[in-house]
C-alpha cells in the first residue's frame, strides 16, 4: 500500500499514547491494592507492574489483540476499500486515547476496554455502515463485562471465605497461615502459568502439548511456592504490634502471598489491557504492509514490545502518583482480603484473556471486593460509587464512539 | 478510575470508633486525678484535670459527629450501621458522665467526708476498670470485621465483655456500700452536700454502666 509508513507511523504512535494512558491511570488498579495493603512498596510495586505488565503484554496479549483487529469489524465487507479500516483504527485509537485523557483529568470512571470497543464499533457501524459491525462477537463482548465482575466477585467470595475459615476463625491462626498461605500461593501461580501457557504462548508461536503444560505449570508454581515458603518461615512473630492488632504477623504472612498475586495481578492486566492499544495498531500495520485485509497475519514481536514498552513509560511518568493515591485510600484492604481480591479478578481476567475477550480489569477488580465484602470481610463499601463506576460504560461507549466518528471522518478527508 | 476503585471503600468505621473508645477511656481516667485533688482540697490542681477532660469530652464529642457523617445510608457493610451507631453513642456516653460528674464536684467544690474518701476513690477505679476493659474489647472490632464475626475471635470478646460484666457488677456492689456508709453519716452533713454527693456516687456509677453497654452492644454485633 502506498504511503504504509505514514500509516504505521501515525497508528504507533497513537498506540504508544493509547497504551501511555493505560500504564498512567488503569495499571494503578492493579497495583494499589498491593500498596494499599503495604505489601509492597510504591517503588516495589512499580518494579512489579513494570516487569510483569510488559511479560504479559508481550507473551500473553496475543488472542485479545486479535480479537480487537479483526473481531468487531467484519472486514469482509472492505476488500475493495481496505484503506477505510486503516482510517477507521486510527480514529478509534486517537479516540479512544482522547477520551481517556479528558476522562483522567477530571477523573472521571472510564474504562480503556469501553473506550476502545466503542471507538471501533462507532466508526464501523456509522463510517462504514451497520452491516460492518459484527454485532455477535459485539454482543458476546458486552455478556464477557457482565459476566467478568460476576465471576470474579464469586471467585473471591470463596477464596475469603475459605481464608476466614481455614485460618482466622482459628485459635493459631498465626500456624495455620503458616501452613496454608503456600498452598494459596501453589495455586496462585499453577492457575495463572497454565492458562498463559495453555491460551497465550501460542501466539508467540510456542505450543507446549496438554500433559506438558500442565506439568510445566505444575514445577513452576511449586518452584514459587517453595520460595514464598522459604520467606514466610522468616517471619517472626511481633508480640507488641500483635497486642494492638491480633492479626498483624499473620497478615504479614499474608502479605508474601499478596507479592505473587499482585505479579499475577500486572500480568493479567498487561496481556488483557495491551489490545486495546495494539489491537487497532495490528490491523493498520497488516493492511498498510500487505495493500489488502489479511485474514490471517503474525503479528510483529516489535508491536507487543511498543505496547508493553508504553504501558511502562506511563507507569513510570505518571502512574506513580495514582497508584499512591489510591494506595493510601484502600489501607484498610488487609492483604488477607487483597489478595483474594486481586487473585480472583487476575483469575478472571487471564481467563478472558486466553478466550481472547477483552474486559475491563477495573470492573473485575471492584467486583471481586464486592466479593470479598458479601465474605462479611470489607468494614464499608459504598455502593453509590460502585453504582457510578458499572454506570460508567453506558457513557464511555456513546463517547468513544463520537469521538472515533469525527476523527474517521477527519481522517478520510486528509490522508492520502 | 483508579480515585474511584479507591472510593468505593467507604471510610472504615472501625479505626474511628477505636479511636473513638481510647478518647472516652482517657477522659474518664482523669477522674482518678480529679478526685485525688478534690478529697484533698486542691482546687487549682483539680481545676486543671477538669480542663482536661472538658478537651476529651470535647473531642470525643467531634470524633463522634465525624463517624455519623462519614457512615452514609447508602453503604454495604456486614453488620447494620445502626448498631454501630449505637455502639458509637455509648461509647460517647463515658465522657459524657465523666464530665458530668466532674463538674458538680468542681462547681460545688465539694469535700468529702474523710471516713468515706479512700472508699470514694476505690469506687471510681473501679469505674475507670470498666471503661478500660470496655475499650479492650472495641479494639477487638478490627480483628472481629476481619474473621467475619465467627470463630475463635468471637469466644475472646464474649470472655472479655464476661469480664467487664464481672467488674460492672463489682461496682454496683462498691456503689451500694458506699451509698449505706454515706446513709450513717449523712445526718452530720449539709442536706444539700449529702444530697448531692449520693448524686455525684450514682454518676460516677453510670460510667460502668455505659461501659457495660458498650459490651451489650458488641454483643449484639456479634450475634448477627
Amino acid at each position: 500500500m502506498e504511503h504504509q509508513y505514514v500509516y504505521i507511523g501515525l497508528a504507533a504512535l497513537f498506540g504508544l499514547f493509547m497504551a501511555w494512558g493505560i500504564g498512567a491511570n488503569d495499571v494503578a488498579n492493579a497495583m494499589a491494592t498491593s500498596v494499599g495493603s503495604k505489601a509492597l512498596t510504591i517503588k516495589q510495586a512499580i518494579m512489579v507492574a513494570a516487569v510483569f505488565e510488559f511479560l504479559g503484554a508481550v507473551l500473553a496479549g496475543g488472542a485479545v489483540t486479535e480479537t480487537v483487529r479483526k473481531g468487531i469489524v467484519d472486514t469482509d465487507l472492505l476488500a475493495a476499500t481496505p484503506e477505510l479500516l486503516v482510517y477507521g483504527m486510527l480514529a478509534a485509537l486517537l479516540a479512544a486515547g482522547t477520551w481517556l485523557f479528558i476522562a483522567s483529568k477530571h477523573g472521571w470512571p472510564v474504562s480503556t476496554t469501553h473506550s476502545i470497543v466503542g471507538a471501533i464499533v462507532g466508526f464501523a457501524a456509522v463510517g462504514i455502515g451497520i452491516d460492518a459491525v459484527q454485532w455477535g462477537k459485539v454482543g458476546k463482548i458486552v455478556m464477557s463485562w457482565i459476566a467478568s465482575p460476576l465471576v470474579a466477585g464469586f471467585i473471591a467470595y470463596l477464596i475469603y471465605q475459605s481464608v476466614q475459615r481455614l485460618i482466622l476463625r482459628q485459635d493459631d491462626p498465626l500456624e495455620q497461615a503458616k501452613r496454608y498461605v503456600p498452598v494459596y500461593i501453589f495455586f496462585a501461580a499453577f492457575t495463572l502459568t497454565l492458562v498463559t501457557i495453555l491460551k497465550g504462548l501460542k501466539h508467540v508461536g510456542l505450543t507446549i502439548s496438554l500433559r506438558d503444560s500442565y506439568i510445566l505449570a505444575i514445577a513452576i508454581a511449586t518452584v514459587i511456592a517453595l520460595i514464598g515458603a522459604f520467606f514466610i518461615r522468616r517471619i517472626k512473630p511481633d508480640k507488641k504490634a500483635e497486642k494492638r492488632q491480633h492479626f498483624y504477623t499473620v497478615e504479614r504472612v499474608f502479605g508474601v502471598l499478596m507479592i505473587v498475586t499482585a505479579c499475577g495481578m500486572a500480568f493479567a492486566h498487561g496481556s488483557n489491557d495491551v489490545a486495546n492499544a495494539i489491537g487497532p495498531l495490528a490491523a493498520v500495520i497488516s493492511v498498510a504492509q500487505n495493500g489488502y485485509i489479511a485474514a490471517e497475519s503474525k503479528l510483529p514481536i516489535w508491536v507487543m514490545i511498543l505496547g508493553g514498552g508504553g504501558i511502562v513509560i506511563g507507569l513510570a511518568t505518571y502512574g506513580r502518583h495514582v497508584i499512591a493515591t489510591v494506595g493510601e485510600k484502600i489501607t484498610r484492604l488487609t492483604p488477607s482480603r487483597g489478595f483474594s481480591a486481586e487473585l480472583a479478578a487476575a483469575t478472571t481476567v487471564v481467563i478472558a484473556t486466553g478466550t481472547g475477550m477483552p474486559i475491563s480489569t477495573t470492573h473485575t477488580l471492584v467486583g471481586a471486593v464486592l466479593g470479598v465484602g458479601l465474605a462479611r470481610g470489607i468494614e464499608a463499601i459504598d455502593l453509590r460509587v460502585v453504582g457510578r463506576i458499572f454506570a460508567s460504560w453506558v457513557i464511555t461507549i456513546p463517547a468513544g464512539a463520537f469521538l472515533a466518528i469525527i476523527f474517521f471522518y477527519i481522517f478520510k478527508t486528509i490522508l492520502p | 478510575m483508579g480515585i474511584m476503585l479507591a472510593n468505593i471503600f467507604g471510610s472504615s468505621p472501625v479505626v474511628p470508633l477505636e479511636k473513638h473508645i481510647e478518647i472516652a477511656y482517657r477522659c474518664a481516667k482523669r477522674l482518678q486525678p480529679f478526685f485525688a485533688a478534690a478529697v484533698n482540697g486542691n482546687w487549682t490542681k483539680a481545676a486543671k484535670v477538669r480542663g482536661d477532660i472538658e478537651m476529651l469530652e470535647h473531642k470525643a464529642d467531634d470524633l463522634k459527629k465525624e463517624i455519623r457523617l462519614h457512615l452514609p445510608k447508602s453503604l454495604f457493610m456486614p453488620v447494620p450501621r445502626e448498631d454501630l451507631l449505637e455502639l458509637l453513642l455509648v461509647q460517647d456516653k463515658i465522657a459524657n458522665r465523666t464530665k458530668d460528674v466532674s463538674g458538680i464536684v468542681m462547681g460545688r467544690k465539694m469535700q468529702f467526708p474523710a471516713s468515706i474518701a479512700d472508699q470514694f476513690l476505690e469506687f471510681v477505679d473501679r469505674n475507670v476498670d470498666a471503661a478500660k476493659q470496655a475499650r479492650k474489647s472495641v479494639r477487638e472490632l478490627d480483628e472481629l470485621f476481619s474473621t467475619g464475626f465467627r470463630g475463635a475471635e468471637v469466644d475472646l470478646v464474649v470472655a472479655m465483655i464476661e469480664e467487664l460484666d464481672k467488674i460492672e457488677t463489682d461496682t454496683d456492689n462498691k456503689q451500694a456500700a458506699l451509698r449505706g456508709e454515706l446513709f450513717k453519716i449523712e445526718a452530720s452533713l449539709n442536706p444539700i452536700d449529702a444530697f448531692f454527693m449520693y448524686k455525684v456516687i450514682e454518676l460516677t456509677g453510670e460510667i460502668a454502666d455505659m461501659a457495660e453497654r458498650v459490651g451489650r452492644r458488641l454483643e449484639l454485633l456479634l450475634s448477627h
